[in-house]
């Protein structure tokens, strides 16, 4: 599914990466922990997250995500923003909690071909 | 490949704003030697790991990557506290991370764990007050 049809049905601010939004989302990570976003996220994910912190732009980069979701309002620190925009991340935003977030993408990614539930790479 | 490929570089302790530069650009390095996706997958995070844990917890250190054709080899070499108990350092969840770290979204206790699941052949060595070593082999061709 595109990143761009995602954004629009859930109504999500694009904060950067606005020239992505034709990628491909094949699945999503939710977590806060790097490490285990790092070990167990796959290449191509939206991931869910409330660290806003430029840290986060090198996970999404080295696992190759197709976009990172700052959910519950969270805003990003600005040099996440210049970070991302360098490493080509897009980086999304919405006030709706992680969980309703995860549930709606899972929802809309589950009738679609490129759609991996698991955490294979 | 017809010759094997070296760099080193190095990451300075506590710089966070930095935190996963060498491993974005090791990545960078690897893709363009075209090496296979999930020796990629492995060996990114094998580094990224290794680069959080001098930024965590060393004043410096060096990782130096070493390519040839059959396998990708990261030293990582820190100057720092070392590690007393290498064993417990090993067990997934275990962590000295300060409040500061754990913040962050670092130090939940998997680097070390997460490097060795990724790694063909993993050795750690350390001495305490003066620093840690690992040895890391990814296999080119290893599923």
């Amino acid at each position: 599914m595109k990143l761009r049809h995602l954004v629009e049905r859930l109504d999500l601010g694009v904060l950067c990466g606005e020239d992505k939004l034709e990628s491909e989302v094949n699945g999503g990570y939710v977590g806060d922990l790097l490490s285990d976003v790092m070990a167990n996220s796959s290449k191509g994910n939206i991931w869910i997250t409330r660290q806003s912190h430029q840290n986060i732009i090198a996970v999404a980069s080295l696992r190759e995500h197709a976009a990172i979701i700052l959910a519950l309002g969270k805003k990003p620190d600005d040099d996440t923003i210049e970070k991302a925009t360098r490493e080509g991340i897009p980086v999304l935003a919405t006030d709706r909690p992680g969980f309703e977030i995860a549930g709606q993408v899972y929802a809309l990614l589950s009738n679609d071909r490129s759609f991996r539930a698991g955490t294979e790479s | 490949m017809n010759r094997a490929y070296e760099k080193t570089f190095s990451v300075e302790g506590d710089n966070f704003d930095n935190a996963g530069t060498a491993s974005i650009e090791i990545k960078k390095i690897l893709k363009d030697l075209r090496i296979d996706e999930d020796v990629l997958r492995k060996t990114a995070i094998a580094v990224y790991e290794s680069e959080l844990n001098i930024i965590s917890y060393a004043r410096s250190g060096n990782i130096t990557l070493y390519v040839d054709d059959d396998t990708i080899n990261i030293d990582v070499e820190d100057e720092g506290p070392g590690i007393e108990d290498i064993d417990l350092a090993m067990q997934p969840g275990y962590s000295t991370a300060t409040e500061h770290i754990r913040q962050m979204g670092f130090g939940a206790g998997m680097g070390l764990y997460n490097i060795k699941s990724c790694s063909d052949l993993f050795e750690i060595s350390s001495t305490p007050n003066v620093g840690t070593h690992l040895k890391i082999i990814i296999k080119r061709n290893g599923r």
